[in-house]
Formats: C-alpha cells, structure tokens, sequence
C-alpha cells in the first residue's frame, strides 16, 4: 500500500482544516498542566462543496448518506473517553450516541493537540477538561450551519427551526430534513464565529449514565487492539534487551534458534536481538534457543537501595522552592509540638495487560505503524526519524490500547519496532513478553520525602516544611513545562493544598537516578504527594490527640467543595463506628487534577500481618459530571489500581536488572482481595474535574491511614510491609 | 507436524510444532485474536479458552495435548446460553474498561456459570482468581455473574 493513500479518511478534513484559522480555547481549569492554549479549529468558511460530505471541523464528518463519523483526539485505554467525547460533540450537535461513528485522529499536532498539553497526546486525566468547551462548540457549530441550510432550503428563519437525533425539524409546518441531506448545503455556509452552546438544563446526554460505545465489541472478542492487527504476511517477533539498562550485546549464538520450526529470521541490534518468525509461538521458542552474551554497561552494578540513598542524601541540601507561604521559620521556633518524618515510595511498573507491542511495515519510500498509543504524533515522529523518512512518508494508524495508565505516552515501543522492522522484508509486529515489559518500562519515579509539622497549643499546624526529591517525568518528556528547577506534575498534590495552612514552604530536588528511566503512572506526582500529605496529616492529627475527619475538616473553612466530600465520604462510612480489634478506619482527602475526592478505606490486619481492605467509600466532587458511570467506573478501578501498588507495588534493581518479570513477582489484587466499593458523587455545575487518575491517589494513604488506626503503626515506606505488621505473640 | 484442532465446531489443520501453545495457533495462525496475550505463565488468565467445556489457559495448552477435544473461545462462547448470559450482565453493568482481559474473564465466568447455576461469592473468587484486570473491573465482574446467574435461574422457572 502507499502510505500517502492512507492518509484519506480524517486525513482529508485534515488538510482542509489545516489552511484555516484557529480558534483560541481559553480553558483556564484548575489543576493538571497548564500550558500554551491554542486549539486550531474552524472559523473560515467550511469545506469547498465538491463532494456531498459536510466537514465543520476535524472532529465531526456528516456524509451524504447520513452517516456521522466522529474523530476522536484522544484514545480509548479504557477510560471511557470513546463515549465522553462523543457525549460532548453529540449534546451540541443533536444526534443520538447510536447514531455516531468513532474513529481514531491521525497523527495532526496542530488539530488535534490537546489543549491543556499543547501536544496531542491522551494523558494528565485532561481530555475532558481540554475538551469541555472546544468540543461542544464543535457540535454547536455544526448543529447552527446544518439548521441555517434547512432553513435555506425552507426558506423560513432558522430561529423557528430546531435540530433533534440527526434532524433537523420546523414545528410550524411539521417538515423534517436528516442531517445527510443537508450535509451538501451545510458545506457551502461560512462557518459562524459563535455558535450558541446549550444550556445545562436543556442537556439530554451529559450527565446521564450512557451505555460505553466501545463495550460490544469488548465483550465478543471482536475489539481490535494493536497487538490484534494482521497486516497480510505480517511476522511475527519477540525480543530480548539488555538486561541491564545501558547494555550491549557483545555476542549471539542464532544456530539453535534458527533451527526452530517457523523461525525466519534473527534481528541483531547494538543492545536488543529479536526472533522474527511465523508465529508467536516459534519466536518465543527461537528467543530461548538464542544464546546471547551482554556487555551490561555503565550500570553493571547499580542497584536500587544505592539510589534510594541519594535521593536521601539530595533531601539535606535546599532545594527550588515550589510554594512558600507565610514565614515558616519563625512559626516552626514558636510551635509548641513539632512532628518530622520521612517517607519513600518505590518505583512502580505499570504492568498493562495488553503487553508492549507495535506493528511496522518499512518500504524504500514510506513507512506504516499500527499501534496503540496515548501519543500519536510522536509515534509517527519516531517512526520518522528512526527510519530516516520525512514525517509524511510515516502513517500511524492507532488503535485501542489494553490499558495505557501512562505507559503509552512513551513511544520507545516504536522506536524499537521501526529498528527491528528495517531489517525485514514486509510488515512485522513485534511483541514483547510479560518478562521484557516489565524489566524494560520506564517506571514511576521513586521519590524520598522529608516532612515537618509545628503545631499551636491548640492542635493548629502553624508551620508546614516539605522536601521531596525524585525524578522529574516532564523535564524528559515536555521540557519547556519544566522551569526554574520545576514542573507542574512533580510537585502537584504537594502544593496549593485547600488547608488552611498559613505558613508552608514545599521544595522539589530534582534527581535523575543513573540507569533507570521513569514515565508519568496513573496518577504520578499526586501518587506520591498525596500519600505523604494525607500520611503526615494523619501524624498531626494523631500528636494534636484529635479525630482524623474532625481535624482535617477544622483547615477547610475556606474550602467548600474539599468539607462537603469530606463530610460526606466519613457520614457514608460510618465514620466513628465501633470496629472489631485490629481493624480500622482510614481516611483521605486530595484536590487534584480539578476534581476534589476524599475516601475512607476499612482495613483489617490480620495476625500474620497481612492486610486486606474489606470496604472503600468515595466522595467526589469533579465539577459537571459527563458521564456518571464512568465516573463510578473510574474510580472504582483507579481504587484497586492503588490498591495494588500500596499491597504488592515496588520495582527494584540488583546489578543493573530489574528483579521483577511478571505477574509472580510483579504482583496485582485479584477478584478474592477486591474490597466492596461505594461511589457518591457531588452534583455540581462548575467545569469538569478529571476522573481518570484522582482515585488512585487517594486511595493509598486512606489504606495506610487505616492501619494505624488497626494497629498504632505509621507506616512511611511503600509498599506496606507486612512482615512489621505481625502481631508480637 | 500437522494437528488437527476443533474451534467453536470448526475443524482446522495447523501445521506446527506440537510443544506451540494454542494461543498462538488460535491468534497467529488462524486469526482468532480474541483470546489474549497477558503474560504466557497462566499467571494472569487472559488467555482463557474452554476445552470441553472446562476452562483452560491456552498460553501453556500445548497443540500435541488437544486431541480431539471441543475448542471454544470467546467469539463463538456467545451461542452457547451460559456465555450469551454473561455477555448481556456484562453489558449491562457495564464491566468493561480497556476490555483487553474481558475474553479471558468472561470465558472463565461462562465456565463456571455453566457448572453451577448459583455460585456463591467463595466460587466467584475460586472461579475468577485467576483472571488480572488491571483495570480495576472485579466489582462490576461480581455484580454480573450474580446477575446472568440470576438471569439464568429465571429462565430454568419459566
């Protein structure tokens, strides 16, 4: 195939649309990154009428025949944004959510960039605070040059007209129009610079629980994923990398491999050798009979707790202040009780169940990737550059990703595939094992946290210290939001708290740990600051001798939202109730990625000191809910998610190896550990908080919080640790 | 070497190496892809398929062990009515998320809704423990089984 034919599709609207001027999105929501705000959208006239197909923008495509595609910015890893989106376009544009098609964006940074990110890239649980209003405006505009063309038609005034489910109507006469008949017309109007958006009242489909686009076909095994694409006479290979970041290969030993049944080919590369062959199953047989020699490099001999001690040490020596408030020094001398801790959270895999994968078809003047991935442009860019081909010559055609949880905004994946695909001769997907997944991802960052709190005669924190030190994801993966020693994601959950805290000062030492790479994790920063603030909070509350709940909700006077979530998670919990001996409440409150969320985990220790987490009760508070099902989705899956990392999570290194490969050692809560979890939801009317991450978070120190309560131990270093948990016989 | 192997009651002939795991046979050499890749070990249940009728990890059933046994995966596990069950509680509770364990889970629910109608929650955990979802979906996946359970004892009244 020529890769330039491949660009038809949304590719068409996309060089139309990419001649016009843009609009710009002025979504200035709290939380998440905020970054340059710039959402190229249509304002010019629209699509010169030489087919019957009505293109307003790069998100919404009416053909003649009535069929409505919508091309989705961001992707489907399981989130629910394949329905929110749609939701979103379709409430403006009035059509039913069965109405519409969904297809993938192409790679287009200048459409499809998200407008929180300035990149195009499905991350920071942003897509629908970026998409808010871009996006209904979308729908909006469409819906107002579809009702101007039927009036047209008509002949009457558009203001008697309205549209409904993909028509458009005049009440007055009883007449009606489908969209698809318009679509021709529609095309020929100027597209109107402010196309009125619905009010919330009149909203038919936000806020309504509506059934998942993508589920059918989840459910019958026809969903394709990109480890599912079978280009003809694709290969198949799997591959091994240096097992120690940084390595080479000094020498292989192919002849028992190639001697494999259905074993075609062995892919040498400076620090990786793959296995191309008929199926997956000969390649991994293949893969075992290699016999390959490493050089392992700068980091033979790097492990994690040598890393883990000079985050420690980076933790003594100042660092940029990310936030101060008041005059910390002077409160901290008058405090009457001073509390201080130090706290440790461990990388972390993320260990998505569709393992790494990427399929390449590298030709002399074009290359093709398929591939799911949360960042589509810098898949076709790497694609680019690692195959020595211009940007247009690369197609990417993404696809729905088994679990993303951050993993996918790195395109390492295709880097490697596009390496591998060079030395073939026709479209090879390449897989890897569960084994080189987790030995080779770029792991949540660890970090190493110190912590002071002076309290007043009365219990008040009136001095608030906080240093971490860690990795910084953005200052790799977007450096123009890393600043004066800073990013944004770092640092979130860590900052800009809602207590009252009237003297803080907060600081981020950036370390970049030799040999080991680090990417954004469900959650990320907030995984971190959120389990040491809520912990810490925890300790004041404990050295002021006062109730959790009761002392946290004493710092939230000026912060309503935060006291109503709080109020409620403790009143639906039962907070306060009698629980039997070596079980315990806990509880946790955070206002991150714009939504506020407080939760309280019911634990029980039991006398091996293992712990189980029988109950969760969530509040939240995420702004307009879009849909209120995914929401409760959402966090009843980001709940066991950090669940799992604070129970079994940690990823470390002995002689430059990382000593975890799969689901023995790299551990996940199964259905017999999944505790009962309860969702209340806030209505609100504020601009949509994210949803996808903030469970996470929050669950983590609600778990810790609930073993002290169970068992009088403070638990600072993730993940729990049993074994100090056991009770003394 | 070639095998014959019998899937959703059509017979294929595949030639490979009889130690080859049927997931592979299943996904890259007839192009069924709907059983999944998690993590080749039976760790992680992802690839779950009935072989008559029983639940089995195809990433460590080899091609030689088949035989003559009845094959079924999740694109024809909805015509029997167990599978049919468990597809429509799943769809209407909404189980699914990234959706990439689903085949695995809802093969191995089937399986055990086929072999006892009324499954308590210590039967769910036995039954699905050996599915991951790193999604997160086990509430929802308890809620439908009970449902399709339910379901089903309705249907066995009328």
């Amino acid at each position: 195939m020529n890769p330039a034919s491949q660009a038809s599709g949304p590719g068409r609207s996309t060089d139309t649309l990419s001649r016009r001027t843009f609009l710009q999105a002025g979504a200035a929501i709290g939380g998440g990154l905020l970054l340059s705000i710039s959402l190229p959208f249509a304002k010019g006239e629209a699509e010169a009428a030489e087919t019957d197909r009505f293109v307003p923008n790069a998100f919404i495509r009416i053909d003649g025949d009535g069929q409505i595609i919508l091309t989705m910015p961001y992707v489907e890893m399981g989130q629910g944004t394949y329905t929110a989106i749609p939701m979103l376009i379709a409430e403006e544009l009035e059509v039913d959510l069965q109405q519409v098609r969904v297809e993938h964006a192409p790679p287009n940074e200048k459409l499809y960039a998200n407008p929180l990110l300035g990149v195009q890239a499905t991350g920071n649980s942003n897509a629908i605070r970026g998409a808010w209003q871009p996006l209904r405006q979308a729908g909006a505009t469409a819906r107002t040059m579809l009702v101007a063309a039927a009036a047209k038609r008509w002949n009457v005034d558009p203001e008697s007209c309205r549209a409904k489910s993909g028509q458009v109507l005049h009440p007055a006469t009883g007449r009606a129009i489908g969209y698809g008949d318009l679509a021709a017309e529609a095309a020929r109007l100027p597209v109107p610079e402010h196309a009125v958006l619905k009010r919330p009242e009149d909203f038919k489909l936000i806020g309504t629980p509506a059934k998942r686009l993508d589920a059918p076909a989840k459910v019958n095994g026809t969903a394709v994923y990109g480890i599912d694409v079978r280009p003809p006479g694709v290969k198949i290979a799997t591959l091994a990398q240096s097992p120690a970041f940084g390595g080479r290969v000094k020498s292989v030993d192919d002849a028992a491999a190639k001697a494999v049944k259905g074993v075609r080919q062995i892919v040498r590369l400076d620090d990786a050798v793959a296995v191309v062959a008929d199926h997956m199953g000969a390649a991994k047989k293949g893969l075992a009979a290699l016999a390959i020699e490493w050089d392992d490099g700068p980091n033979a001999k790097l492990d994690t707790d040598h890393i883990a001690r000079e985050l420690e040490k980076a933790t003594l020596n100042a660092g940029p202040v990310a936030q101060t408030v008041g005059d910390v020094e002077s409160a901290m001398a008058r405090a009457v009780t001073k509390v201080e801790a130090a706290y440790e959270v461990p990388f972390l895999a993320h260990a998505a169940m569709e393992p790494m994968n990427c399929t390449v078809h590298v030709r002399k003047d074009g290359c093709e990737v398929w591939v799911g991935t949360q960042a589509v442009a810098r898949a076709q860019a790497t694609a680019a550059r690692t195959a020595g081909l211009p940007l247009d010559r690369v197609v990417v055609h993404n696809h729905l990703i088994g679990g993303g949880f951050g993993r996918r905004l790195d395109v390492d994946g295709v880097t490697r595939a596009v390496q591998i695909a060079m030395q073939v001769d026709g479209p090879v997907k390449v897989v890897w094992t569960r084994e080189e997944d987790i030995q080779h991802d770029m792991y949540r960052p660890y970090w190493f946290d110190r912590i002071s709190g002076g309290l007043d005669e009365k219990g008040k924190p009136v001095a608030w210290r906080h240093r971490f030190a860690g990795s910084s994801v953005i200052a790799r993966w977007l450096p123009p939001a890393f600043k004066n020693g800073l990013d944004p994601d770092s640092t979130e959950g860590a900052i800009d708290l809602a207590y009252d805290l009237p003297n803080m000062h907060v600081e981020f030492v950036r370390v970049e740990p030799p040999g080991i790479q680090t990417a954004f994790w469900r959650s990320v920063g907030p995984s971190h600051n959120v389990f040491v603030i809520e912990s810490f909070m925890d300790e004041l509350a404990a050295a002021a001798n006062q109730d959790a709940v009761a002392y946290r909700l004493s710092l939230l006077d000026h912060a309503p939202r935060a006291k109503a979530v709080l109020k409620l998670a403790a009143e639906k919990a039962g907070w306060g109730q009698r629980l039997p001996e070596r079980a315990g409440r806990g509880v946790s409150f955070q206002f991150v990625f714009g939504t506020y969320l407080a939760q309280v985990a019911e634990v029980e220790v039991s006398k091996d000191g293992s712990v189980r987490v029988r109950r969760v009760v969530c509040a939240v508070d995420c702004g307009t809910v879009i849909n209120t099902d995914t929401v409760r989705a959402q966090i009843q899956g980001a709940i066991i998610f950090g669940i799992t990392a604070a129970l079994h999570g940690e990823i470390t290194l002995k002689n430059g190896r990382v000593e975890q490969a799969n689901f023995d050692t790299y551990q996940m809560l199964r259905i017999n550990e999944a505790p009962a979890i309860e969702v209340h939801i806030v209505q609100n009317p504020e601009p949509p908080g994210g949803m996808g991450e903030a469970g996470t978070s929050a669950i983590v120190p609600a778990v810790t919080n609930a073993i002290f309560a169970a068992t009088g131990r403070r638990l600072r270093k993730l993940p729990i640790d049993s074994a100090a948990l056991r009770q003394p016989v | 070497m070639a095998f014959t192997i019998i899937v959703n009651g059509n017979t294929h002939s595949v030639d490979a190496d009889g130690d080859t795991p049927l997931l592979w046979v299943l996904r890259d050499v007839l192009g069924m892809t709907g059983a999944k890749f998690g993590c080749g070990m039976a760790l992680c249940g992802a690839c779950t398929v009935h072989i008559d009728g029983a639940p089995a990890r195809s990433c460590v059933t080899s091609l030689d062990s088949i035989g003559a046994s009845k094959i079924a995966t999740i694109e024809g596990i909805g015509a029997t009515e167990p599978g049919a069950r468990i597809q429509k509680a799943w769809l209407d509770l909404e189980v699914v998320q990234c959706g990439y364990c689903q085949p695995g889970q809802i093969m191995s629910a089937s399986a055990l809704l086929a072999s006892n109608p009324n499954p308590a929650d210590s039967d769910i955990d036995d039954a699905m423990s050996g599915n991951i979802c790193r999604c997160g979906t086990y509430v929802r996946i308890r809620e439908a089984i009970k449902q399709a359970a339910q379901s089903t004892r309705q249907g066995a009244q009328k």
